[in-house]
């Protein structure tokens, strides 16, 4: 059974279709890009799928129990975390706090007002063990507002993993990088993969062809191809839309 | 930085905490002699909890209510009227003004709490509004413009002892005894996983719905929190007037509350409030005797806050005492105001 069932998914903002009628099923364990040209519809599937944006018709299901409409932090509560293409961080917390925050042991702690938050080595440890992960150990007494941009966006990655999901949804997590931070960015996916079932949006061709094991193309609201970075290669519409120049 | 354990934000009682009620216990023997009056400490010690209480919401929250006062109104009333009609007792009054002052939070909670920025500000207005109508119109229950006259001074009953609150420090005392235990409870419901949680939600509600919390439910309840102990206060404050009258619910009574917070550096300092409370009263008293203008001063020193200093005086005393710049501490602060009035509605 896929972990993730997208079945005939529709959006509508006021007059205008924004996603028509989309089917998407990810095997646990896979990674799953999606890509197509800006204004496609990709965050907003994205937004769907985590519960910011319900859909007009068509079911969402997650490990067989059927999520949709479900609000974020109820999909989140499930075990499906996300990254922002617009980076959203607690800013004014260090980088330990936003991994800390986001723990389910701190979750499940959250309407707790007789202990102090201060210095619980349990959570600051594990959001050590996160912060090495993606690199930011030498930093995580940093506030995130004063992280350059590459540790920002290792940061939102660090958040989402103290989820500890089943699911991580990357939206343009390459976005604004350097080739250096492109590259550390695909050492820490390629660790992951196989570890959590990763649907990411890119438009770096490069890094999504050479990680992902499917790849959706979704144009004016649909998928309009579908299959292996090799099968993509392959396709004519991708060919003749010019998408997968890099692969 | 990571707070540690032996940060003042793990402490129950922090030294700050001590040297103040030292100082505030040491009141009545000089406060005639520098020419002031007793009843001065006492309205400092209930709108210090009132303002305390208040930041919650805007300070802690992020969350702009401009009509809180009627829950300190509503408080006021709701221990005058346990007195008359249900039972003489001082702790069950003053809990009738919290549960009360809460219900009615809560109430409204319920219609705002998917709000936020200017929106949210608009709305407590406007339930402040109808709070302060409903007060001045209901004749048979609160003595409409009137108020509710007659409030004693009910005695502090411990069981093995009781002390009568009718005299000025007397009163003093016990107003001091319940803001030290008061400031207890908020200092660590704001370093708590609650209050992280909450100033969380503060910098980004779409991060902390993303990150499983419910923001919702989290907003609603901090601002019936806060309108809870905003009630006790304003049952302390019916003990002190010895009435409860509808004027501290009007909009301009609550726009009080909001400068003194603001001024005190509420956005930056859980003790902003309290600096700004004791500003305010003393401005009142003090330039109040020298002319009637008063409110157009610190008016003017409020807007220039807002302005050019967002940390207000508690992010100055910072910047000095903590060897902090001065810079950091007006970013800190101009970034709470934008969050205060920047957001929209968050989904």
């Amino acid at each position: 059974m896929a972990l993730i069932e997208v079945s005939g998914v529709h959006v509508r903002f006021g007059d205008r279709v924004v996603l028509e009628s989309i089917d998407l099923t990810v095997p646990e364990g896979e990674f799953h890009g999606l890509m197509g040209p800006n204004g496609a519809g990709k965050t907003t599937f994205f937004n769907v799928l985590t519960g910011r944006v319900k859909p007009s018709r068509g079911s969402i299901r997650f490990d067989g129990e059927d999520v949709t409409g479900l609000s974020s932090h109820r999909i989140a509560a499930k075990g499906v975390a996300r990254s922002f293409q617009i980076m959203t961080l607690f800013d004014e917390f260090s980088a330990s706090e936003n991994v800390i925050v986001g723990l389910p042991g701190f979750r499940a702690r959250g309407f707790d007002m007789h202990h102090a938050a201060a210095g619980d080595r349990g959570f600051a440890e594990k959001a050590s063990e996160i912060l090495v992960t993606v690199g930011l150990a030498a930093k995580s007494d940093t506030r995130a507002k004063d992280l350059s941009y590459g540790d920002r966006r290792a940061l939102e990655i660090a958040v989402a993993l103290g989820q500890g999901p089943r699911v991580l949804c990357l939206d343009e997590p390459t976005s604004g990088l350097g080739s250096d931070g492109v590259q550390r960015l695909a050492t820490l996916v390629g660790r992951l993969k196989g570890k959590l079932t990763i649907v990411a949006i890119e438009h770096d061709m490069e890094f999504l062809f050479s990680l992902a094991d499917r790849i959706s193309v979704i144009h004016w609201g649909q998928v309009v191809a579908r299959g292996t970075p090799h099968e993509l290669q392959q396709n004519e519409w991708v060919k003749r839309s010019n998408l997968g120049r890099f692969a | 930085m990571i707070p540690t354990p032996q940060s003042d934000s793990a402490r129950l009682i922090t030294p700050t905490m001590l040297v103040l009620w030292l100082v505030l216990a040491t009141v009545p023997f000089w406060i005639a002699r520098v020419g002031l009056y007793p009843y001065l400490g006492i309205e400092i010690l209930i709108w210090s909890l009132y303002a305390l209480a208040f930041n919650l919401v805007l300070g802690t929250a992020g969350l702009p209510s401009f009509g809180h006062g009627a829950y300190f109104g509503i408080g006021a009333y709701a221990f005058g009227l346990c007195q008359f009609n249900v039972v003489a007792n001082l702790w069950a009054c003053l809990a009738a003004a919290l549960a009360v002052a809460g219900l009615a939070g809560a109430l409204v909670a319920l219609f705002i709490s998917h709000r936020r920025g200017i929106y949210y500000a608009f709305m407590t207005i406007a339930f402040g509004q109808i709070f302060w109508t409903v007060a001045i119109k209901s004749h048979k229950v609160t003595g409409g413009e009137d108020g509710l006259l007659k409030i004693a001074r009910l005695p502090a009953d411990f069981g093995f002892a009781s002390f009568d609150l009718a005299g000025n420090v007397a009163f003093y005392y016990f107003v001091l005894m319940v803001f030290g235990i008061a400031v207890i409870v908020l200092w660590r419901l704001v370093h708590s996983p609650y209050g992280r949680v909450i100033a969380a939600i503060k910098q980004s509600e779409t991060r902390a719905a993303h990150l499983g919390y419910n923001v919702w439910l989290y907003k609603a309840s901090i601002f019936a929190l806060s309108a809870a102990v905003s009630g006790f206060a304003g049952g302390l404050f019916a003990m002190a007037q010895l009435a409860a009258f509808p004027d501290v619910m009007s909009l301009h009574q609550s726009g009080y509350v909001v400068m003194m917070t603001l001024v005190g550096g509420g956005l930056v300092s859980f003790w902003g409030p309290v600096i700004g409370v004791f500003l305010f009263l003393i401005a009142r008293d003090v330039i109040g005797a020298m002319t009637n203008a008063w409110m157009l001063y610190f008016g003017l020193l409020f807007i220039a806050v807002v302005l050019f200093r967002p940390e207000g005086v508690a992010g100055a005393i910072m910047a000095a005492w903590q060897n902090r710049s001065l810079n950091s501490m007006r970013q800190q602060g101009g970034t709470a105001l934008r969050l205060l009035l920047g957001g929209g509605r968050w989904r």
